[in-house]
């Protein structure tokens, strides 16, 4: 628990402290990790085996939000030419 | 204490010094089928019938001055062959080479280690060897081989799809993830898989074709396209291990046919009387033997057929293989069901 | 014993590459360290015991999802590290100070209600599942408890890839 904890603040960091919009789905994708092991862990402790099937979601659900978000990167990096995101405000086009 | 420690690690000396003079002599072996496919002979001066030839290829290959072009990322530059060849190495983990054998005085297995996921692990090792393409081409620093490394690695990753569902199939009919037991279930009922699936059959051994990019799905590394493709900035030493890791793979994926479809090692015909000495040769010889069959039809494929175009190769992944392995999956489980 | 030395090394190993990926420089390098992550993440399950995740990790996480990242930074190309820019009016300090406000919540939240887990749900899983390996065990539960949430995560999976074609298709 506390190595979830740990990676959890981690990618909470990288995602707050980062420029690059590649890098901050990167620490998202760290935070999920991180909660799926927070998952295993205890499916492990009680003897259930509900944890990894409910992590199995989390990974699914992961993977579709990493598709979509690239997806979503990609069509904007062809209209401004940036990834850095405090260039990123179409607020203010 | 000696059980768990000395055997296994006797074991993985084994297969891979075994797999790396394989994967040497590959080498030869592909220049003579192609050069008999075409009426001439292949490398003969080195050694008796060129038997030595790999030998010099190393050493020739090794002598070789280690270009790195400049400002290409030296670390990703000088992992790249090593993520490629990795993969192919680590999946003999898991092959069957055969049943126990009895070696001093205990019985030993002739495989590694038998993880019950080990069908999952297979798939999962090789969608990993597609790292080593996209950094070789992305380290490389130039247009052409990035280029060519990024439709290499959209080839391999449409037919990883195509692949898996075949082995989905195959699954349905085991009941089992782990390699040992695919086998022994094709040994309880009697019948390998290749003649109960041989649409799995056919489409598992062209997305194998494809996965290890070989002809007529070589695209990415042809010499006329590309201007060699990923591996264009690689020379010596590096460049030998990207083609060593190519027919390492390509061992690979024939063990792991021969393991899923054509009964590990289990000998032909089973259930006739009078050819029931074939019983009396050991089953990693059956294995080996039907690796080797497999290994022939890939050098033959590639001595005969043209290769394909980009979109041509693309448009069979999707819209034909993964139609066709999905079709196969459902009737898989219908007949199934209907029988149980 | 053994168990506890491999734990605490392969968490030493997930975090400091953790570390690695929030700070490298260059985007790729990132994207590296993330799989060494992955890697070893894997590995953490297979000692937990949870062999089925542990290859279906690598699979989707480190097989699927890393190269589709790897992808999309080809095609974008950077040619300035794009921390160059930095925005006058943003201050990583306070970054930093939200992520130390969560990790006072989280630690809270874990002194407060920490007791030993119950074993209360042991006998009725052992009873009602004829199979006993671990990928058996969470088919059983997937298809049996859990369909629901199952079919939806399938449909999901088919939304999020007609999206992402459409999003990434150059006209529409």
């Amino acid at each position: 628990m506390v190595l979830s904890a740990a990676l959890f603040i981690i990618g909470v960091i990288g995602v707050m402290v980062r420029r690059n919009i590649i890098i901050i789905f990167m620490s998202i994708e760290l935070i999920l990790n991180a909660v799926n092991i927070n998952l295993v862990a205890y499916s492990y402790q009680m003897h259930h085996v509900v944890g990894q099937v409910f992590a199995i979601f989390v990974i699914a659900v992961a993977a579709a939000e990493a598709a979509v978000g690239l997806g979503i990167i990609l069509a904007f990096y062809r209209n401004k030419e940036t990834v850095n995101i405090d260039e990123m405000n179409l607020m203010r086009w | 204490m000696i059980d768990s420690f000395v055997f296994p690690l006797l074991k993985i000396l084994i297969v891979l010094n075994a797999t790396l003079v394989g994967v040497t002599y590959m080498v030869l072996l592909e220049r003579k089928v192609i050069a008999w496919a075409q009426s001439r002979l292949g490398p003969m001066r080195v050694g008796p019938y060129g038997i030595l030839q790999p030998i010099a290829d190393a050493v020739k290959l090794m002598l070789k001055e280690d270009i790195t072009p400049t400002r290409a990322d030296k670390w990703v530059f000088t992992l790249a062959p090593i993520i490629s060849m990795v993969p192919a190495l680590i999946i003999y983990a898991v092959i069957p080479f055969g049943d126990h054998v009895q070696l001093f005085g205990r019985s030993v297995s002739l495989y590694i280690t038998d993880i019950n996921v080990g069908l999952l692990y297979v798939v999962s090792v090789a969608s990993v060897g597609v790292y080593g393409i996209i950094l070789a081409g992305y380290a490389s620093n130039s247009k052409f081989p990035l280029l060519a490394s990024l439709r290499a690695s959209a080839q391999l990753i449409s037919y990883e799809v195509a692949v898996t569902l075949t082995l989905v199939s195959v699954i349905l009919m085991s009941g089992t993830l782990s390699m040992v037991g695919i086998v022994r279930a094709q040994e309880s009922s009697h019948m390998w898989y290749a003649f109960v699936q041989p649409l799995a059959f056919v489409i598992f051994f062209i997305g194998g074709l494809a996965e290890t990019n070989r002809a007529p799905f070589d695209l990415p590394e042809a010499e006329q396209e590309l201007t060699g493709g990923f591996h264009t900035e690689y020379s010596g030493m590096r460049f030998a291990l990207f083609f060593l890791a190519e027919y390492a793979n390509m061992i690979v994926v024939s063990s792991v046919a021969t393991t899923l479809f054509l009964g590990g090692w289990l000998p032909p015909f089973p259930n006739i009387g009078f050819l029931s000495f074939l019983h009396f040769i050991p089953g990693w010889i059956w294995f080996l033997f039907k690796s080797f069959v497999f290994l022939y039809i890939f050098i033959w494929v590639r001595a005969t057929l043209p290769r394909y175009r980009y979109d041509q190769l693309m448009r069979l992944g999707w819209k034909v293989l993964i139609p066709l392995a999905i079709v196969n999956l459902v009737v898989t489980a219908i007949i199934k069901v209907a029988l149980s | 014993m053994g168990e506890a030395i491999a734990f605490y090394t392969i968490s030493a190993f997930i975090l400091g590459f953790a570390v690695l990926v929030v700070t490298a420089r260059d985007t790729v390098h990132s994207i590296l360290f993330l799989v060494a992550d992955f890697l070893f993440v894997a590995a953490l399950y297979v000692l937990l015991h949870a062999e089925f995740l542990a290859v279906i990790q690598l699979l989707v996480y480190a097989g699927g999802i890393v190269v589709l990242y790897l992808f999309v930074v080809m095609l974008v190309n950077l040619k300035r590290p794009a921390e160059d820019y930095k925005d006058p009016r943003r201050r990583s300090a306070l970054g930093f100070g939200l992520a130390a406000a969560i990790l006072a919540e989280l630690a809270a939240i874990g002194a407060w209600s920490y007791t030993t887990p119950p074993h209360v749900v042991a006998e009725s899983a052992s009873t009602a599942m004829p199979f006993t390996g671990n990928t058996e065990q969470v088919g059983w539960l997937l298809y049996t408890s859990y369909l629901i949430p199952f079919e939806i995560a399938s449909m999901l999976l088919l939304v999020a890839m007609i999206g992402a074609i459409i999003l990434a298709k150059r006209e529409l």
